[in-house]
């Protein structure tokens, strides 16, 4: 539905964005992650057309932006960043003439579709106000209805629930989960519960490169080496931890304090494909030291986002074997061999 | 592009905006016109002479919005990525700008049509007159949207495009002020101020014609031309 190739954006000297590739597959959301400035809006703002790349193609539903840019635009949806809102038109004003601008073609009649987009971002009662009177929060709203002006396939929100209160975040999330059935959806945060809770796959871009392309699972599965757990153990701290040091698979014990009275918790990690749990309580009960608790700690998106985006994972792009479709926009052969070359490049 | 016309005709009267240049438009247009009548002659042209001064002030006010305040507003985001085409987008607001002002010297009709009931009207005059208005109101018009095109700020716009009728004023001073005879001469062509005179003299010149629409042209492909480049720089 999507496809983006060797995309590259550079303003003077800054690489924007630097040769991002990928595909989004008809129905899928895909989250688009990075800290501040790492290029999701550039990249949005050229994948709906308002930049022009450097280099590099973007195709929507088989129009090249660039060359067919009136026939890609009627597919896209697009919620900038900051909506694109008409202060001193009411909402029902803006929204007929977003219609009118988009030149909607929808089975409906205008009127009943404004109507039906109003209820679906609960905005119906405000209809009548102008937007400058809008809290922020209903001015988003109008922003995505806007977006979901003559239900275009494609939906490029750029981080759509910033300025709503919690209950909103979680209307908007629900929304955007429901239009999945019938649209394809680019989600872009910097707030990871959010791409947690909604998106079947995940991108992630750090200063302008694609460092991880996979869905969550696969993510902190692959950046995961060790299996690490969170262990408390009933018993003198000095004694556990040089019984936890001395078992062999054991890659790294870390004390983390007293936690309830005499019961101390740690912090362990073990090689890849070795159970410490067993042996660890084998040790644990020939002393006679009762374990507390036990809980493996799972990388979640959050430190995912912070290994790949702090250079932990410098080098590496963690891509998933799945999207792969035509040789040239191999993501993954591309990873494994290019992985320096990417850097010495441009 | 129709939904950009109407979008910003209709904006000139959610602001006073429209209400104040179409106020200050009848008012001097009423004051020339009562001068004709107190001279008791039937040419209605001194009319559209004198309008001339009145048009370098009141068409940056119609045009300072246009393009600048969607680049503040960032709503040229949701032009720019709806499928219509720079030149849709430059047309549009074109268009509106021209509206309000056609709507402003219609005025002119209503004057011609007093004059013609009390002597006889010379049809011929008031046409050549109504063209020199229009063409002189839209090269103005794609001018002082160009300059607003340059900036996010009204005001900037504004003193921008004052500046840029201002040097069209003066163009023919400049040119006699100029000693080289060609340049002086070349720069003399460039005077709106003469040939909008021939129209209101009663000579209808065809290359005056073809220089106004020019003027439009031109300026209305630049103002595209500065959009485009926001994309790619």
């Amino acid at each position: 539905m999507i496809e983006i190739k060797n995309l590259t954006k550079r303003y003077g000297n800054k690489m924007a964005v630097d040769n991002v590739s990928f595909t989004v597959n008809k129905g899928e959301i895909l989250g688009f992650l990075g800290p501040n400035g790492a290029g999701k809006s550039t990249t949005m703002n050229i994948l709906t057309g308002y930049l022009s790349a450097t280099e590099g193609q973007a195709i929507i539903d088989g129009f090249d932006i660039l060359e067919n840019p009136t026939e890609a635009k009627k597919k896209i949806g697009y919620l900038p960043e900051q909506p694109p809102l008409y202060v001193d038109m009411t909402v029902d004003e803006y929204l007929d003439f977003m219609y009118d601008l988009k030149r909607v073609k929808v089975g409906a009649s205008k009127k009943t579709h404004i109507s039906e987009i109003c209820s679906l971002v609960k905005i119906s009662h405000v209809r009548k106000r102008l937007i400058r009177n809008l809290s922020k929060g209903y001015k988003q709203r109008v922003g995505i209805a806007q977006a979901l002006l003559g239900n275009p396939e494609v939906l490029i929100l750029d981080e759509p629930t910033v300025g709503l209160d919690p209950k909103q975040i979680i209307e908007i999330r629900t929304l955007i989960k429901s239009l999945s059935e019938s649209h394809t959806v680019i989600l872009s945060s910097h707030i990871l519960p959010e791409i947690q809770a909604v998106c079947d796959r995940v991108i992630v871009i750090n200063q302008g490169k694609l460092v991880a392309d996979d869905t969550e699972s696969n993510l902190s599965n692959k950046l995961s080496d060790d299996i690490r757990y969170t262990i408390r153990i009933d018993g003198p701290e000095k004694d556990v931890l040089s019984m936890l040091r001395s078992i062999p698979a054991m890659t790294e014990v870390q004390a983390l304090g007293m936690r309830e009275p005499g019961v101390y918790e740690y912090n362990i990690e073990a090689e890849k494909g070795f159970d410490i749990r067993r042996e660890v309580f084998k040790r644990a009960a020939g002393r006679n030291w009762p374990i507390m608790g036990l809980k493996s700690s799972e990388l979640t998106l959050e430190d995912i986002f912070l290994q790949l985006t702090e250079g932990r994972m410098d080098d590496t792009v963690l891509v998933a074997p799945v999207n792969v479709e035509e040789p040239e926009t191999e993501p993954v052969e591309k990873a494994d061999s290019e992985e320096k070359d990417g850097g010495d490049e441009e | 592009m129709s939904a950009i016309l109407r979008r910003e005709f209709a904006t000139y009267f959610r602001a006073p905006l429209g209400y104040i240049y179409l106020a200050i438009f009848y008012f001097f247009g009423g004051q020339f016109f009562s001068s004709v009548l107190y001279s008791m002659t039937n040419d209605i042209s001194i009319i559209f002479s004198s309008m001339f001064s009145i048009m370098l002030f009141t068409i940056p006010l119609l045009t300072m919005r246009l393009m600048s305040e969607d680049k503040r507003l960032k709503t040229d985001q949701a032009l720019l990525t709806a499928p219509v085409s720079l030149n849709g987008i430059v047309w549009g607001k074109f268009l509106a700008a021209f509206a309000l002002f056609g709507i402003g010297i219609a005025i002119t009709v209503i004057y011609f049509l007093i004059l013609s009931a009390m002597a006889s009207p010379q049809w011929n005059i008031f046409f050549g007159n109504l063209l020199g208005i229009i063409l002189l109101g839209a090269a103005l018009i794609s001018i002082g949207m160009f300059i607003s095109s340059l900036t996010e700020s009204q005001m900037i716009a504004a003193i921008g495009g004052f500046a840029a009728m201002f040097f069209i004023f003066l163009i023919d001073s400049i040119a006699s002020l100029i000693p080289i005879s060609w340049l002086g001469d070349a720069i003399k062509q460039l005077s709106f101020t003469t040939r909008y005179n021939d129209f209101t003299s009663g000579i209808l010149d065809f290359t005056h014609i073809l220089f106004f629409l020019s003027v439009v042209v031109i300026f209305n492909f630049l103002t595209v031309r500065i959009l485009e480049r926001k994309r790619w720089s």
